[in-house]
C-alpha cells in the first residue's frame, strides 16, 4: 500500500489544537474530528452560533487570553486540516475508526493517530443525585459559559478539586446567589499543600482570589464536609450533610453542583489496544505514554486530560509534544530546541500537579458511608448493596465480573458515572487496594448510537 | 417553575416548540435540554424507578438527557439545538 494516510486528531480542544497546529506547520493535512458543533473542547467551550454576545473575559475570565489564542490557533489553520465537527467516533478497530456525523457513518483508516479525548467530572453517589437540579461542575460552568444559564437560583457547590471553588466564583459573578461551598478536604490539609502550589504563584493566586471573592461576599466555605443527602422529590430542595465535627445541617438550596476532580475520556485507547497502568495520583487506570505522549500501540499518541489529569495548560503542551513524537517517528526533522523546552514546562506543571491533588485529594472513606440501597449506576438503577453483595459472597473480584453480575457499567454512559464507585465498592469490599480489582474493558459503540449507522457500516462480525 | 435560570444571552431569536402538547418558547442557540428546563423541571422519567430527571454532566457523557418527540425520535437533549416546531415530551423515553 503506498498511499500515505494523514494524521488523525481526535479531540479538538487545547491539547488537539495545539497537536493539529504543529502538524500543519511540518506541512502535513492533519483530520480533527470533534463531537462538539465548534472548537475549543469544555474547558473552552465556545457559545453556538447564533446571537450569543458575551465578550470572552465574560465567558473564560482569567482564562480568556489562553482561550482566546487557542480558538485562534484553530481558526488560523482551519483551511489546512480537514476538520469533522460534529463527529462522533464510536469505535477504533483494525487501524479504523468509526465516525458518526448528522447521521451517516464513516470509517477511517488511520497510520497515526493522536487521542486528545478529554476529561468528564469524577463523583461519587449519595442519596438525592440523581434528583433534578443536581449537576456536575463541569456540567455546571457548561449551562452558564454555553447557555447563559444558571442550574438554579441558590446552587450549592459540593466535592473538592479547583474546579469547585472556580465555578462557585464564576456563579457569583454571573449574579447567582450561592448556598454555599462544600468542600470535602480538610482545611488543614489544604493549608499545608499550599506550601507546594507555590511552585506556581499565578495559579494559587487564582484559587486565593477565588476563596477571598467568595467569603467577602458572605459565602460559606465549609470544609471536611460529606454529603448526607439531597433532599427533595420532584427536584432539589436542600442539601444535607456532615460537617467536620460530624453535626448533620440542612442548607436550603435549588441546585447542587458537584464534582470529586476530574476522570480521563479513555475508551478509544483502551480500544486502540493501547497498555494501561494504575495511577495513584489519579485514583484510575490510564493509558501508558512516554514523554512525548507514545502510547504502548505504535502510531497511536496520548495528549492532554483524555490520559491523565493535568489541566489545560499542560494539555496545549503536551498536544503540541505529542505531533512532534509523531514527526519524528515519521522521520521527519524536529526543533530539539522546542522538545527540550516543552519537556521542562510538562515537568513543571507535573510537580504543580502533584501538590493540587495534595489540597483537593479523593475523599477515599467516602464509599464506605454510601448506604446499600443508594444508587451507584444513573443507567440501570443498581445499587451499592448489589455490588457489595457480589464481592462479599465471591463472585467477583474485578470489575468486569460485577459488571456481568449487577449491570453496573453495562447502562448507556459506560460506567463513565459509576465506574468509580464500582472500583471503590469493590475494592474497600473485598480489602485490596484501589488498583486491585482491574478496570472495565471499554464496548464499542463507545456511545449510543442508532442501530441503522452500525447497520450500513461494514460487516459487523 | 423552571429548573434552569437564564441569567445571561437573552437577546436571541425566540424559538416555538411544544413541551408535553404545551405551546412554549426557547432561544435560538439553546439546546433540548436548555429549552425544556427553562420551561419545566425534568427532562424525562426514568423507566426503572419512574424518577424524574433532568441530566447531569450536559456534556454527552452520562446519558441521562435522552427525550423523546412526539413523533417517536429519541434526542439526547445536551448535544441537540431546539429547532422551531419541536414537539418534546417529558414523560420518559419509552412511554408517551
Amino acid at each position: 500500500m503506498s498511499e500515505v494516510l494523514p494524521p488523525v486528531i481526535v479531540g479538538a480542544g487545547p491539547a488537539g489544537i495545539r497537536a493539529a497546529e504543529r502538524l500543519v506547520a511540518a506541512g502535513l493535512r492533519p483530520v480533527v474530528v470533534d463531537e462538539a458543533a465548534r472548537w475549543g473542547g469544555q474547558i473552552y467551550r465556545q457559545p453556538p452560533d447564533g446571537g450569543f454576545t458575551r465578550p470572552k473575559t465574560a465567558l473564560y475570565g482569567f482564562e480568556a487570553g489562553k482561550a482566546d489564542a487557542v480558538h485562534r490557533a484553530m481558526a488560523a489553520i482551519r483551511d489546512r486540516i480537514d476538520y469533522r465537527p460534529r463527529t462522533l467516533v464510536w469505535n477504533c478497530e483494525d487501524g479504523a475508526l468509526d465516525l458518526l456525523c448528522d447521521g451517516a457513518s464513516e470509517t477511517l483508516p488511520f497510520s497515526h493517530m493522536i487521542l486528545a479525548t478529554g476529561a468528564t467530572d469524577r463523583v461519587l453517589p449519595f442519596p438525592g443525585w440523581t434528583l433534578p437540579g443536581v449537576f456536575t461542575l463541569g456540567g455546571s460552568q457548561v449551562a452558564l459559559k454555553f447557555q447563559g444559564c444558571a442550574v438554579g437560583r441558590r446552587v450549592a457547590f459540593l466535592g473538592t478539586g479547583p474546579l469547585l471553588y472556580l465555578v462557585a466564583y464564576q456563579y457569583l459573578k454571573a449574579g447567582v446567589e450561592v448556598a454555599g461551598v462544600f468542600d470535602t478536604t480538610p482545611f488543614a490539609a489544604q493549608a499545608r499543600a499550599t506550601t507546594g502550589m507555590l511552585r506556581d504563584p499565578a495559579t494559587l493566586a487564582k484559587g486565593l482570589l477565588f476563596v477571598g471573592w467568595l467569603r467577602a461576599h458572605g459565602v460559606p466555605i465549609h470544609n471536611g464536609i460529606r454529603p448526607v443527602r439531597a433532599e427533595g422529590t420532584e427536584r432539589v430542595e436542600a442539601l444535607v450533610w456532615r460537617d467536620a465535627r460530624g453535626q448533620e445541617r440542612r442548607t436550603g438550596c435549588d441546585a447542587v453542583a458537584f464534582g470529586l476532580g476530574l476522570r480521563s475520556e479513555t475508551q478509544l485507547a483502551d480500544l486502540a489496544g493501547c497498555r494501561f497502568r494504575f495511577d495513584e495520583a489519579d485514583r484510575a487506570w490510564l493509558p501508558e505514554r512516554d514523554g512525548a505522549g507514545r502510547s504502548s500501540v505504535p502510531g497511536v499518541y496520548l495528549a492532554g486530560d483524555g490520559s491523565g489529569i493535568s489541566g489545560a495548560d499542560a494539555a496545549e503542551l503536551a498536544g503540541e509534544r505529542a505531533a512532534l513524537g509523531l514527526l519524528e517517528d515519521l522521520g521527519r526533522p524536529v526543533d530539539g530546541k522546542r522538545v527540550k523546552e516543552l519537556d521542562g514546562r510538562l515537568a513543571r506543571i507535573a510537580a504543580f500537579r502533584r501538590s493540587l491533588s495534595a489540597a483537593f485529594p479523593f475523599p477515599a472513606d467516602w464509599a464506605d458511608a454510601i448506604a446499600d440501597d443508594t444508587m451507584i449506576c444513573r443507567c440501570e438503577g443498581v445499587t451499592a448493596g448489589a455490588v457489595r453483595e457480589i464481592a462479599r459472597s465471591g463472585q467477583a473480584r474485578e470489575m468486569n465480573r460485577a459488571k456481568a453480575l449487577t449491570r453496573a457499567g453495562m447502562g448507556r454512559c459506560q460506567g463513565r458515572m459509576c465506574s468509580a464507585t464500582t472500583a471503590e465498592l469493590l475494592s474497600r469490599t473485598l480489602g485490596t487496594g484501589p488498583d486491585g480489582v482491574g478496570r472495565l474493558r471499554a464496548q464499542p459503540p463507545i456511545k449510543p448510537l442508532p442501530v441503522s449507522a452500525g447497520a450500513e457500516r461494514r460487516e459487523v462480525a | 417553575m423552571a429548573l434552569l435560570q437564564r441569567v445571561a444571552e437573552q437577546g436571541r431569536r425566540v424559538v416555538r416548540f411544544t413541551l408535553d402538547g404545551r405551546p412554549v418558547e426557547a432561544l435560538e442557540g439553546d439546546t433540548v435540554m436548555t429549552a425544556m428546563l427553562t420551561n419545566g423541571e425534568r427532562l424525562r422519567r426514568t423507566e426503572f424507578a419512574d424518577s424524574p430527571r433532568a441530566g447531569f454532566c450536559m456534556m454527552g457523557a452520562c446519558q441521562d438527557c435522552w427525550v423523546r418527540t412526539e413523533e417517536g425520535e429519541r434526542l439526547r437533549a445536551c448535544g441537540t439545538f431546539i429547532a422551531d416546531g419541536m414537539r418534546l415530551l417529558s414523560g420518559g423515553e419509552w412511554t408517551s
